[in-house]
Protein backbone atom coordinates (compact mmCIF):
# COMPACT_ATOMS: atom_id res chain seq x y z
CA UNK A 1 0.00 0.00 0.00
CA UNK A 2 0.90 3.11 -0.93
CA UNK A 3 2.04 5.52 1.82
CA UNK A 4 0.07 8.68 0.11
CA UNK A 5 -2.93 6.41 0.28
CA UNK A 6 -2.35 5.97 4.10
CA UNK A 7 -2.30 9.96 4.98
CA UNK A 8 -5.32 10.57 4.51
CA UNK A 9 -7.48 13.16 6.97
CA UNK A 10 -10.09 9.33 8.05
CA UNK A 11 -6.41 7.55 9.20
CA UNK A 12 -4.72 10.20 11.73
CA UNK A 13 -4.29 8.64 15.14
CA UNK A 14 -2.36 11.61 16.31
CA UNK A 15 -1.13 14.76 16.20
CA UNK A 16 -0.57 17.35 18.20
CA UNK A 17 -3.29 19.31 20.02
CA UNK A 18 -4.18 22.58 18.46
CA UNK A 19 -3.82 24.49 21.68
CA UNK A 20 -0.08 24.16 21.19
CA UNK A 21 0.20 26.73 18.28
CA UNK A 22 2.51 26.85 15.12
CA UNK A 23 5.01 29.15 16.89
CA UNK A 24 8.37 27.54 16.35
CA UNK A 25 9.55 26.40 20.06
CA UNK A 26 12.95 28.43 20.95
CA UNK A 27 13.71 25.48 23.03
CA UNK A 28 16.66 23.22 22.17
CA UNK A 29 16.18 20.08 19.94
CA UNK A 30 15.22 17.50 22.18
CA UNK A 31 14.32 19.89 25.20
CA UNK A 32 11.95 17.83 27.65
CA UNK A 33 9.71 21.09 27.97
CA UNK A 34 8.16 20.13 24.49
CA UNK A 35 6.60 17.30 25.44
CA UNK A 36 5.35 18.95 28.90
CA UNK A 37 3.77 21.38 26.84
CA UNK A 38 2.49 19.22 24.58
CA UNK A 39 1.26 17.20 27.56
CA UNK A 40 -0.42 20.35 29.13
CA UNK A 41 -2.22 21.38 26.17
CA UNK A 42 -3.86 17.97 25.27
CA UNK A 43 -5.22 17.95 28.61
CA UNK A 44 -7.01 21.04 28.91
CA UNK A 45 -8.09 20.69 25.05
CA UNK A 46 -9.26 17.32 26.85
CA UNK A 47 -11.33 18.82 29.59
CA UNK A 48 -12.47 21.48 27.86
CA UNK A 49 -11.13 24.15 30.22
CA UNK A 50 -9.29 26.24 27.25
CA UNK A 51 -10.87 29.53 27.77
CA UNK A 52 -10.79 28.69 31.47
CA UNK A 53 -7.55 28.22 31.91
CA UNK A 54 -5.12 30.84 34.11
CA UNK A 55 -1.02 29.20 33.59
CA UNK A 56 1.85 31.00 35.77
CA UNK A 57 4.82 31.24 33.70
CA UNK A 58 8.16 31.37 36.01
CA UNK A 59 11.85 32.96 35.19
CA UNK A 60 13.88 30.48 33.00
CA UNK A 61 13.78 28.39 30.05
CA UNK A 62 9.84 28.15 30.57
CA UNK A 63 9.05 32.03 30.60
CA UNK A 64 8.16 32.15 27.06
CA UNK A 65 5.56 29.34 27.31
CA UNK A 66 2.60 31.96 27.40
CA UNK A 67 3.90 31.74 23.01
CA UNK A 68 3.05 28.19 22.99
CA UNK A 69 -0.03 27.03 24.81
CA UNK A 70 -2.53 29.04 23.87
CA UNK A 71 -4.43 29.77 27.23
CA UNK A 72 -4.29 33.00 29.70
CA UNK A 73 -1.02 33.16 31.01
CA UNK A 74 0.67 35.24 33.77
CA UNK A 75 4.54 35.96 34.07
CA UNK A 76 5.57 35.57 37.13
CA UNK A 77 8.74 37.26 38.99
CA UNK A 78 11.50 34.94 39.77
CA UNK A 79 10.26 31.67 42.23
CA UNK A 80 7.08 33.99 42.99
CA UNK A 81 4.19 31.58 40.75
CA UNK A 82 3.28 30.04 43.38
CA UNK A 83 2.46 33.19 45.04
CA UNK A 84 0.54 34.92 41.88
CA UNK A 85 -1.11 31.83 41.62
CA UNK A 86 -2.77 31.89 45.13
CA UNK A 87 -4.19 35.28 44.01
CA UNK A 88 -5.25 34.16 41.23
CA UNK A 89 -6.86 30.96 41.87
CA UNK A 90 -8.38 32.88 45.46
CA UNK A 91 -10.46 35.52 42.84
CA UNK A 92 -11.47 32.96 40.13
CA UNK A 93 -12.33 29.82 42.31
CA UNK A 94 -13.83 28.72 38.96
CA UNK A 95 -11.17 28.32 36.95
CA UNK A 96 -8.17 26.20 36.14
CA UNK A 97 -5.00 27.49 37.71
CA UNK A 98 -1.56 26.15 37.56
CA UNK A 99 2.01 27.06 37.43
CA UNK A 100 4.65 25.85 35.41
CA UNK A 101 8.43 26.45 37.37
CA UNK A 102 11.67 24.68 36.60
CA UNK A 103 14.04 23.72 39.50
CA UNK A 104 15.71 27.04 39.91
CA UNK A 105 12.26 29.05 39.80
CA UNK A 106 10.96 26.17 42.52
CA UNK A 107 13.40 24.63 44.02
CA UNK A 108 16.23 27.68 44.65
CA UNK A 109 14.57 31.46 44.61
CA UNK A 110 11.03 30.55 45.13
CA UNK A 111 11.15 27.51 47.76
CA UNK A 112 9.48 30.00 50.44
CA UNK A 113 6.73 30.82 48.04
CA UNK A 114 6.41 26.73 47.03
CA UNK A 115 6.10 26.03 50.48
CA UNK A 116 3.56 28.31 51.78
CA UNK A 117 1.27 27.99 48.93
CA UNK A 118 1.81 23.79 49.71
CA UNK A 119 1.06 24.25 53.08
CA UNK A 120 -1.84 26.77 52.90
CA UNK A 121 -3.70 23.72 50.62
CA UNK A 122 -3.70 26.07 47.51
CA UNK A 123 -6.73 24.77 45.03
CA UNK A 124 -3.34 25.24 42.09
CA UNK A 125 -1.32 22.39 40.40
CA UNK A 126 2.51 22.85 40.47
CA UNK A 127 4.44 20.99 37.35
CA UNK A 128 7.45 21.26 38.67
CA UNK A 129 10.38 20.53 35.80
CA UNK A 130 13.50 19.25 37.73
CA UNK A 131 16.71 18.65 35.41
CA UNK A 132 19.13 19.36 38.14
CA UNK A 133 20.47 22.66 36.43
CA UNK A 134 20.14 26.26 35.52
CA UNK A 135 19.28 25.62 31.67
CA UNK A 136 18.68 29.24 30.79
CA UNK A 137 21.51 30.94 32.02
CA UNK A 138 24.23 28.85 30.23
CA UNK A 139 24.14 25.90 33.01
CA UNK A 140 25.15 26.52 36.56
CA UNK A 141 24.35 24.39 39.56
CA UNK A 142 20.81 24.20 40.92
CA UNK A 143 19.59 22.78 44.16
CA UNK A 144 18.84 19.69 42.75
CA UNK A 145 22.34 18.74 40.96
CA UNK A 146 23.10 15.62 41.60
CA UNK A 147 26.27 14.87 43.80
CA UNK A 148 29.70 15.12 42.02
CA UNK A 149 27.46 16.30 38.71
CA UNK A 150 29.82 19.04 36.76
CA UNK A 151 28.37 22.28 35.81
CA UNK A 152 30.27 25.39 35.13
CA UNK A 153 29.88 27.01 38.73
CA UNK A 154 30.84 23.49 40.29
CA UNK A 155 33.66 21.68 37.28
CA UNK A 156 35.23 19.69 40.23
CA UNK A 157 31.81 17.91 40.69
CA UNK A 158 29.09 18.86 43.41
CA UNK A 159 30.62 18.03 46.71
CA UNK A 160 28.46 17.70 49.59
CA UNK A 161 30.57 19.52 52.01
CA UNK A 162 31.12 22.53 50.27
CA UNK A 163 27.80 22.64 48.31
CA UNK A 164 25.23 21.06 50.24
CA UNK A 165 22.82 18.21 49.00
CA UNK A 166 20.76 17.62 46.40
CA UNK A 167 17.42 18.87 47.66
CA UNK A 168 14.66 16.52 46.92
CA UNK A 169 11.61 19.26 46.98
CA UNK A 170 8.87 16.43 46.70
CA UNK A 171 9.50 14.51 49.90
CA UNK A 172 9.46 17.82 51.32
CA UNK A 173 6.50 19.07 49.92
CA UNK A 174 4.66 15.55 50.69
CA UNK A 175 5.03 15.89 54.30
CA UNK A 176 2.66 19.34 54.47
CA UNK A 177 -0.95 18.48 55.37
CA UNK A 178 -2.51 20.84 52.34
CA UNK A 179 -1.04 19.09 49.34
CA UNK A 180 -3.25 16.43 48.54
CA UNK A 181 -1.92 14.74 45.30
CA UNK A 182 2.94 14.50 44.88
CA UNK A 183 4.09 12.73 42.36
CA UNK A 184 7.71 12.18 40.37
CA UNK A 185 7.28 11.19 36.54
CA UNK A 186 9.64 11.56 33.60
CA UNK A 187 8.92 12.29 30.01
CA UNK A 188 11.43 9.92 28.10
CA UNK A 189 9.86 7.18 26.76
CA UNK A 190 6.01 7.25 25.30
CA UNK A 191 5.20 4.63 27.96
CA UNK A 192 6.15 7.48 30.49
CA UNK A 193 4.70 10.22 28.56
CA UNK A 194 1.13 8.64 28.83
CA UNK A 195 1.94 7.92 32.79
CA UNK A 196 2.76 11.78 33.12
CA UNK A 197 -0.35 12.69 31.12
CA UNK A 198 -2.29 11.05 33.59
CA UNK A 199 -0.54 12.40 36.58
CA UNK A 200 -0.90 16.09 35.32
CA UNK A 201 -4.57 15.30 34.64
CA UNK A 202 -4.94 13.75 38.03
CA UNK A 203 -3.51 17.05 39.66
CA UNK A 204 -5.99 19.63 37.35
CA UNK A 205 -8.82 17.42 38.29
CA UNK A 206 -7.89 17.88 42.27
CA UNK A 207 -7.33 21.74 42.09
CA UNK A 208 -10.75 21.93 40.19
CA UNK A 209 -12.20 19.73 43.17
CA UNK A 210 -11.05 21.66 45.93
CA UNK A 211 -8.69 19.02 47.37
CA UNK A 212 -5.69 20.75 47.79
CA UNK A 213 -2.17 21.61 46.25
CA UNK A 214 -1.08 18.66 43.66
CA UNK A 215 2.67 18.82 42.57
CA UNK A 216 3.79 16.92 39.33
CA UNK A 217 7.61 16.60 39.40
CA UNK A 218 8.76 16.17 36.05
CA UNK A 219 12.41 14.39 35.91
CA UNK A 220 13.67 15.86 32.58
CA UNK A 221 16.67 16.54 30.26
CA UNK A 222 18.86 19.53 29.80
CA UNK A 223 20.58 18.41 26.72
CA UNK A 224 22.76 21.77 25.90
CA UNK A 225 23.52 22.31 29.97
CA UNK A 226 24.52 18.45 30.60
CA UNK A 227 26.42 18.60 27.68
CA UNK A 228 25.20 15.61 25.66
CA UNK A 229 23.25 14.75 22.45
CA UNK A 230 19.06 14.87 23.62
CA UNK A 231 19.72 10.83 23.35
CA UNK A 232 22.44 10.59 25.46
CA UNK A 233 21.33 12.95 28.13
CA UNK A 234 17.90 10.28 28.32
CA UNK A 235 20.34 7.45 29.08
CA UNK A 236 22.38 9.62 31.49
CA UNK A 237 19.03 10.63 33.53
CA UNK A 238 17.58 7.24 33.22
CA UNK A 239 21.10 6.05 34.65
CA UNK A 240 21.74 8.81 37.29
CA UNK A 241 18.78 11.23 38.10
CA UNK A 242 16.42 8.11 38.81
CA UNK A 243 18.69 6.88 41.60
CA UNK A 244 18.31 9.94 43.16
CA UNK A 245 14.98 10.62 42.18
CA UNK A 246 12.90 7.75 42.31
CA UNK A 247 9.85 7.98 40.36
CA UNK A 248 6.16 7.27 41.47
CA UNK A 249 3.63 8.98 43.34
CA UNK A 250 5.09 10.23 47.14
CA UNK A 251 1.43 11.47 48.17
CA UNK A 252 -2.15 10.32 47.33
CA UNK A 253 -4.81 11.02 49.20
CA UNK B 1 -5.15 -11.57 11.84
CA UNK B 2 -6.10 -7.79 10.32
CA UNK B 3 -2.69 -6.52 9.15
CA UNK B 4 -2.20 -2.76 10.04
CA UNK B 5 0.15 0.08 7.95
CA UNK B 6 0.73 3.09 9.19
CA UNK B 7 2.79 6.26 8.02
CA UNK B 8 3.69 9.11 9.30
CA UNK B 9 4.56 13.24 7.86
CA UNK B 10 7.13 15.36 9.70
CA UNK B 11 6.26 19.07 9.68
CA UNK B 12 10.63 19.43 8.14
CA UNK B 13 10.37 23.34 8.59
CA UNK B 14 9.69 22.84 12.69
CA UNK B 15 11.73 19.70 12.79
CA UNK B 16 14.96 20.38 15.02
CA UNK B 17 16.80 17.03 14.29
CA UNK B 18 16.66 15.91 17.94
CA UNK B 19 16.54 12.06 16.86
CA UNK B 20 14.68 11.40 20.29
CA UNK B 21 12.10 9.83 17.06
CA UNK B 22 14.40 7.76 15.96
CA UNK B 23 15.80 6.36 19.21
CA UNK B 24 11.58 5.39 20.27
CA UNK B 25 10.51 4.07 16.72
CA UNK B 26 9.98 0.48 17.63
CA UNK B 27 10.37 -0.85 14.04
CA UNK B 28 13.33 1.20 12.56
CA UNK B 29 11.25 3.44 10.13
CA UNK B 30 12.65 6.62 10.91
CA UNK B 31 16.06 8.28 10.18
CA UNK B 32 17.49 11.78 9.89
CA UNK B 33 18.23 13.14 6.35
CA UNK B 34 21.72 12.37 6.01
CA UNK B 35 22.28 15.85 3.42
CA UNK B 36 19.30 17.56 3.45
CA UNK B 37 18.52 20.27 6.03
CA UNK B 38 15.53 22.77 6.89
CA UNK B 39 16.03 26.47 6.81
CA UNK B 40 17.25 26.68 10.26
CA UNK B 41 20.14 24.47 9.05
CA UNK B 42 18.63 20.68 10.70
CA UNK B 43 18.93 17.86 9.46
CA UNK B 44 15.07 16.76 9.80
CA UNK B 45 14.21 13.00 10.26
CA UNK B 46 11.99 11.48 7.80
CA UNK B 47 10.64 7.78 7.01
CA UNK B 48 13.99 5.68 5.98
CA UNK B 49 11.49 2.64 5.82
CA UNK B 50 8.07 3.38 5.42
CA UNK B 51 7.08 -0.42 4.92
CA UNK B 52 7.85 -1.37 8.37
CA UNK B 53 6.09 1.46 9.70
CA UNK B 54 2.77 0.50 11.99
CA UNK B 55 1.29 3.57 13.28
CA UNK B 56 1.64 3.24 17.18
CA UNK B 57 2.83 6.70 17.01
CA UNK B 58 5.61 6.25 19.82
CA UNK B 59 7.23 9.13 17.59
CA UNK B 60 4.82 11.71 17.79
CA UNK B 61 4.37 11.10 21.67
CA UNK B 62 8.20 12.03 22.52
CA UNK B 63 8.19 14.54 19.49
CA UNK B 64 9.33 17.38 21.71
CA UNK B 65 7.87 19.80 18.82
CA UNK B 66 5.01 18.20 17.95
CA UNK B 67 5.93 17.68 14.09
CA UNK B 68 4.81 14.29 13.41
CA UNK B 69 1.52 13.42 12.31
CA UNK B 70 0.57 9.33 12.23
CA UNK B 71 -2.12 7.77 10.38
CA UNK B 72 -3.10 3.75 10.46
CA UNK B 73 -5.29 1.74 7.99
CA UNK B 74 -5.96 -1.97 9.22
CA UNK B 75 -5.61 -3.79 5.57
Amino acid sequence: MDVNEIIKPENLVYRKPTLLNDNTMHYCPGCSHGVVHKLVAEIIEEMGMMENTIAVSPVGCAVFAYNYVDVDWIQAAHGRAPAVATAAKRLNPHKLVFTYQGDGDLAAIGTAETVHACNRGENITIIFINNGIYGMTGGQMAPTTLEGMVTVTCPYGRKPELNGYPLHIGELLAKLKGTCYVTRQSVHTAAAIRKCKKAIMQGFENSMNKKGTSVIEIVSTCNTGWKMSPDKANVWMTENMFAEYPMGDLKNE
Amino acid sequence: MAKIKGAITVNAERCKGCNLCVVACPSDVLALQPQKVNQKGYNYAYMANPDNCIGCASCGIVCPDGCIEVYKVKL
